[in-house]
């Protein structure tokens, strides 16, 4: 009979066992004992943020800047709700995440407790799963569940709701190895005669794309995805949440697509006549009007570990459901077997006509002028950073700008919330990944409306020198509500323009970070260069832009891919 | 699914999260019991079918989930109907009941209460059969259904 411990103890215990060594939280009445155990014992590093939200979102940006399952740790009641957006925002973007939530004493469940609010209720609809924890007998059990429901199949956030009485029971404790549910068995292998029809397909084809998304990037898969495009010189385009995924600077990479994407992006997805879509879901924001894009006729392959992303908004030719690695493995092999190639003379038509869209130059912005362009901004990074620092970012026209100006060659370098488009996001995400990246360069590219959503953390930052870089491009307006405003709201700038905005430089000042404020173009370069050579302190760059710039292409709300609107 | 407390509201959640209807829905445990059986009534065209079905096997409680228009099947509801019965009237829902037969399972002075199990349609042609004007109470199950023969559901 091993010697019984306290739930508290078990899950401090379960958290080393799963290879944890770093959670971000804040303490509360309900986990109390929790926090307790924590102090004795230094295996797991407690990060102690400033906003629950915040703890969700560096979390995330810890998950996805490196190949680990977020921890955060929050109290019950208002610890909880105040999370609930960061997890929302990972089960949008399937971030594997373990949120571990105190909950008042079992006896109190359902009396409007202090502090008590149905946590397995209100998360329900934005996670992978939850639990409610009643019995300390299942505490380890539950833990080791949320981990394995959390990073496998389609990945995303597991909750576990610990009431107070449980983590001060006492208990033995064994965390088992592995635990199979028969409810839950995601699938790996792809069914092979679909791979094979997608072969024949891929080699039938005249004016084929690559389309990925996230999929490639939670699935490490970019290397097998990479030699699956040079294998068959195949233009290739990326979504919000696939940048990365296959090398920005090769030529055949025609940039992001989708409602900001690139002309040439767009076009060859509405013209190609096959598309392989791997690990991403056509979603809205990626097809525009998806009556419109089923005006024109192709085949689609498309490889995805969740059935449930395959025709739901696109009909789907060659649907192959499975682990996009081992699916990209099996048809790598399969083409390479093949004596069959695809027609090279129309390959080459292709790509002519791609290269006439590329000549569109859709991302050009002028240069000359004496107001600092966002866009200067994000190219003068690229080069100062060598393409290779971690970029996260907050919501809007400076989203996209990182998104379209930093080139990404490598996967989880790009770091945003791109399916539920959470402003407050950038900052605590950044330290997530520099945390989880000690050695890398860490850029917050963001503006001054979205930063002051999770500006509490500059504290955070100091308390555990995170000597990020944030790239305010302060345009003093929420821009891209100004920009959809301007073009379809008769520019009536609805409570858009940030007044009263504080000085930035003082405010990072005050929490005892470095502030620069830049405002001519010529001094982009030098500052970038300034605040990265300050390797140990966390720079607060305030750019002031050119408030009536617009993010260009664009995809009007309802509109087809080939309907964009050019510079 | 799992016999779990919450595993229900997860589907119920699901239908109201993604615009789906419930038409009606029964669900109990089965002879196993860390097992429970729901049968969900529900309407869509082909394509969302597809998907209800999808996403109800992505919730993890789920073990497993068939479409019984797939193939041939067996569907029954159980219907109480609380009726006024006095004087003549009291004969006449009685063979009524017996036309469809039911069972009168409670009797007043006043009223009958009559037991009902068929397919939703012959439930409803009942209503249609009796003066609405009598009915005092109707409580339905919602249907519980089975594949026929050698169409087994095991987990």
């Amino acid at each position: 009979m091993s010697v019984e411990i306290t739930g508290a103890e078990i899950t401090v215990r379960c958290l080393q066992e799963e290879g944890v060594s770093c959670i971000f939280g804040y303490p509360g009445g309900a986990v109390l004992f929790l926090y307790d155990e924590l102090f004795k014992q230094d295996k797991v590093k407690h990060i102690l943020v400033r906003h629950e939200q915040a703890a969700v979102h560096a979390a995330d940006g810890y998950a996805r800047s490196s190949k680990n399952v977020g921890v955060a740790l929050v109290t019950s009641g208002p610890g909880v709700t105040n999370a609930v957006t960061g997890i929302a925002t990972a089960y949008m973007d399937s971030i594997p995440l373990v949120v571990i939530s105190g909950q008042v004493p079992t006896a109190a469940i359902g009396l409007d407790a202090f502090q008590e609010v149905d946590t397995v209720g209100i998360t329900r609809p934005c996670v992978k799963h939850n639990f409610l924890v009643k019995d300390i007998s299942e505490l380890a059990v539950t833990i080791k569940k949320a981990f394995y429901i959390a990073s496998t199949g389609r990945p995303g956030p597991v909750l576990v709701d610990i009431p107070k009485d449980i983590t001060q029971q006492k208990f033995k404790f064994s965390y088992p190895k592995k635990v199979s549910m028969r409810s839950y068995n995601p699938v790996v292998k792809g069914h092979v005669r679909q791979i094979k029809k997608a072969a024949e397909l891929i080699v039938s084809a005249k004016r084929p794309v690559f389309y990925t998304g996230g999929g490639v990037i939670l699935s490490n898969t970019s290397e097998q995805l990479t030699e699956l495009v040079r294998l068959l010189d195949f233009p290739c385009t990326n979504s919000l949440m696939g940048l990365g995924g296959y090398p920005a600077t090769d030529k055949r990479f025609v940039g992001m697509l989708g409602m900001h994407g690139t002309y040439e992006a767009n076009m060859a997805m509405q013209y190609c006549d096959v598309l392989i879509a791997i690990g991403a879901r056509f979603d809205d924001r990626v097809i525009g009007n998806p009556k419109h894009f089923s005006n024109e006729n192709r085949k689609i392959i498309h490889i995805d570990v969740d059935p449930s992303s395959i025709s739901k908004r696109v009909k789907v030719d060659v649907p192959i459901v499975g682990s996009v690695g081992d699916v990209l493995t099996e048809l790598v092999s399969l083409l390479k077997a093949d004596k069959e190639k695809p027609d090279q003379t129309a390959l080459q038509e292709w790509w002519k006509q791609i290269d006439l869209w590329r000549a569109r130059d859709c991302l050009k912005y002028d240069k000359d002028g004496a107001i600092i362009k966002p866009q200067m901004v994000i190219e003068k990074l690229y080069d100062i950073t060598n393409g290779d620092a971690f970029v996260t970012s907050d919501v809007g026209q400076h989203q996209m700008w990182a998104a379209q100006f930093y080139k990404f060659d490598k996967p989880r370098r790009w770091i945003n919330s791109g399916g539920l488009g959470t402003m407050g996001f950038g900052l605590p995400s950044a330290m997530g990944a520099q945390l989880a990246n000690p050695k890398a360069r860490v850029a917050c590219v963001t503006g001054e409306a979205s930063i002051q959503m999770c500006i509490q953390e500059l504290s955070t930052c100091k308390q555990y020198n995170l000597p990020l870089k944030i790239i305010n491009l302060n345009n003093r307006y929420m821009g891209m509500v100004r920009q959809w405003q301007e073009f379809f709201h008769g520019n009536r700038y609805s409570e858009s323009y940030m007044n009263a905005l504080p000085d930035f430089i003082k405010l990072a000042e005050s929490y005892g970070h470095v502030g620069m404020k830049i405002e001519k173009p010529e001094d982009i370069e030098g500052a970038l260069k300034e605040a990265f050579e300050l390797k140990d302190q966390l720079v607060f760059m305030d750019f002031i832009t050119d408030q009536t710039e617009n993010v260009f292409p664009m995809v009007p709300g309802g509109k087809g891919l080939s309907e964009m609107i050019l510079v | 699914m799992e016999n779990e407390a919450g595993a229900l509201s997860r589907v119920a959640g699901l239908f109201s999260a993604r615009g789906y209807n419930i038409e009606s829905l029964s669900v109990a445990p089965t002879e196993d019991p860390t097992l429970s059986r729901m049968t969900l009534v529900t309407v869509g065209s082909d394509d969302v079918i597809e998907q209800v079905t999808k996403q109800l096997n992505k919730l993890i409680e789920v073990v497993k989930v068939i479409d019984l228009n797939d193939g041939s099947h067996i569907e029954r509801e159980m219907m109480l109907i609380k009726v006024r019965a006095v004087g003549e009237n009291r004969s006449e829902i009685k063979r009524l009941a017996d036309i469809f037969r039911g069972n009168i399972i409670d009797v007043t002075d006043k009223s009958f209460t009559i037991e009902l199990t068929g397919t939703r349609s012959k439930l409803d042609a009942f209503f249609d059969a009796i003066d609405k004007s009598d009915i005092l109470e109707t409580v339905r199950t919602g249907a519980s259904g089975v594949g026929r023969g050698e169409w087994v559901l095991k987990a």
